[in-house]
């Protein structure tokens, strides 16, 4: 901490009035995104679709469920073990591109229109632009993830009571791993963010998220398979889903080594966009 | 106040700013002067730090922008390239700098008011026409009520209504004991508002000088006096600083060095008579021609130096 001394020469400007009570802190930097954040008309609309996928895929997938069950034909091999759980995150995947990809808007859309250069005159020192970005919109993609993978889960369920499938909030590991889901999403929003400060551009953020969480996993399968067994429990889309699985088995991580997994890809991602946003001019 | 300490930009091999050193100073309105591609708007930015200089320093009240801990009640800066988000209200978009510093609604409300922006403040600025944007930069750029207010090409695009509220703008904000730093490429606009210059060319200071001076120097105040003898009147006003030239057989005499004034009063005591006594005031326009000139001469003659 310093002291910050006023060496303005005297008489400089002596018209002017000093207020004291104007300076930047990070208090304020968070409220600025905040603001920044939720008036944009895209925050909304994404934020929207993000909770729709998750509400209506896992809807949607309980509801498949239950006809294949009730029409007594054989059971899909992919819904064999399926729980309304499990069915209820059906929409992850979908969610995770909506959060993620707005993630991304919010830092890189700075850059394409120009914001940047008002938002850095104003916090120079840059660093605190990115901490409370990440901050501000990995708490809000946490909120919505969770909030509606909650949800999703009580439709489901709802759907599916009384059958083999159906599950309630009191089994074990349900709530936690709903409010993994959420965590999971948050930390996506955070790799958005920092993908979109490092790479400032739109397409080639939402390109690197994409396929990160999309692609690569496929692309796994062209390692030898001893490479390809030490290596997927570690991706961050394996990481991740490890975070809310409510069955671990021997290829996957426990949930909590998936979130320090995927808390370590999140601080390299936000690391990168640290070092580019003070290296690079804007 | 603003101090350039040989301040320097390199892009690659392309030296955009090249060592540049000046100061800006409160209470003057002050223009930044040169073509296109001068070096200007960099110099600009790294002032409020959005690029860092490859070598050289260049200070704000004694410190780097980003060392205070207010920097928007320290410069208030309008940059040329468009600086807002087409999605934000202009409402939004001041409100989301005003938060950073704790600045008040109420002061976010003065700046709208203040720049003719009330009637489509709460519109997305998308939709803004370039003069409505330019005044959103103007409002957000004395946001913090700044002791410096830094405009690059502020007039750019304006109506001529535009270009008068600019004008007096940088006065009124000189007059009140700010440091007002504008840029332009157009030396007739700045002939009008500032009161010192920083001409520019190439990434270099061409000219560090007053409005007035510039004149002076580039052969300004000269004075067409014609005469019956002009020989008599030559030898009359001959003295230290004064210059006379003439063509023979003409009676045509330039003087420069003697105001008009001075020359009517000392052909009177001598009885000399006089046809014409006409004082010539170079344009600023045409002092800012001469200046770029010569450092396109300089360029060229170091150019064929080097090769001989």
């Amino acid at each position: 901490m310093t002291i910050v001394a006023d060496t303005r020469p005297a008489g400089a400007a002596p018209s002017l009035p000093t207020d004291t009570h104007l300076k930047v802190t990070p208090r304020r930097v968070l409220r600025s995104e905040w603001a920044k954040l939720w008036s944009l008309r895209s925050t909304w609309i994404t934020l929207g679709l993000g909770l729709l996928f998750l509400l209506a895929f896992g809807t949607i997938a309980a509801l498949r469920y239950k006809s294949m069950l009730n029409s007594g034909q054989r059971m899909d091999p992919d819904f064999a073990d399926a729980t309304s759980y499990s069915l209820a995150l059906f929409g992850v995947p979908f969610s995770l591109i909506a959060l993620g990809v707005l993630g991304v808007l919010t830092a890189s859309g700075e850059y394409t229109s120009g914001m940047i250069r008002s938002t850095l005159a104003a916090v120079p020192r840059r660093l605190p632009v990115l901490w409370s970005k990440a901050a501000v919109y990995g708490v809000i993609a946490f909120v919505t993830g969770a909030v509606g993978a909650l949800a999703g889960f009580l439709l489901s369920s709802g759907v599916l009571s009384g059958t083999a499938a159906g599950m309630s909030l009191s089994d074990g590991g349900v709530v936690r791993g709903l409010l993994g889901a959420g965590l999971y999403l948050g930390l996506v929003g955070v790799i958005g963010v920092a993908l979109g400060t490092l790479l400032r551009s739109t397409a080639g953020g939402i390109s690197a998220l994409v396929g990160t969480f999309l692609l690569v996993p496929g692309l796994m399968s062209l390692l030898p398979k001893s490479w390809r067994d030490d290596l997927t429990p570690y991706l961050p889309s394996n990481a991740g889903e490890s975070i809310f699985a409510l069955h671990h088995s021997t290829g996957t991580l426990s949930a909590g080594a998936g979130l320090l997994v995927l808390l370590g890809w999140t601080a390299l991602a936000l690391g990168g966009a640290a070092y580019r946003l003070m290296r690079s001019d804007a | 106040m603003i101090e350039a300490r040989q301040l320097t930009k390199r892009y690659g091999d392309k030296v955009a700013v090249d060592g540049v050193d000046f100061t800006v100073r409160p209470g003057a309105v002050t223009g930044f002067l040169g073509p296109n591609g001068a070096g200007k708007s960099t110099t600009m930015r790294m002032i409020i730090g959005l690029d860092a200089p490859t070598a050289g320093t260049v200070t704000v009240n004694g410190r780097r922008y980003a060392q205070h801990s207010a920097p928007l009640r320290e410069v208030g800066a309008l940059l040329e390239a468009r600086s807002i988000h087409p999605g934000r209200s202009a409402f939004d978009h001041l409100m989301a700098l005003a938060y950073t510093h704790g600045i008040s609604r109420a002061r976010v409300s003065e700046v709208i008011e203040m720049t003719g922006l009330q009637s489509v403040a709460r519109k997305r600025a998308g939709a803004f026409s370039l003069g409505m944007g330019q005044r959103l930069g103007i409002a957000a750029a004395v946001l913090g009520d700044p002791q410096t207010v830094m405009l690059d090409e502020p007039v750019n695009g304006l109506d001529p209504e535009g270009v008068l509220w600019i004008r007096n703008l940088l006065t009124g904000l000189a007059a009140e004991g700010r440091t007002v730093f504008v840029s332009s490429h157009l030396m007739s606009e700045m002939a009008l508002v500032a009161d010192h210059l920083i001409i520019v060319g190439r990434g270099r200071v061409l000219a560090d000088t007053t409005v007035r001076d510039l004149v002076l120097q580039a052969g300004g105040d000269t004075v067409v006096v014609a005469t019956d003898d002009p020989a008599e009147l030559r030898r009359v006003l001959v003295g230290p600083g004064v210059e006379i030239t003439g063509h023979p057989g003409s009676e045509q005499l330039t003087v420069t060095g003697l105001p008009a004034r001075e020359i009517g009063r000392k052909a009177a005591e001598h009885g000399l008579v006089l046809f014409e006594l006409t004082a010539k005031t170079v344009s600023l326009e045409e002092a800012f021609m001469e200046l770029t000139k010569e450092s396109v001469e300089y360029h060229a003659a170091s150019t064929t130096g080097r090769a001989a």
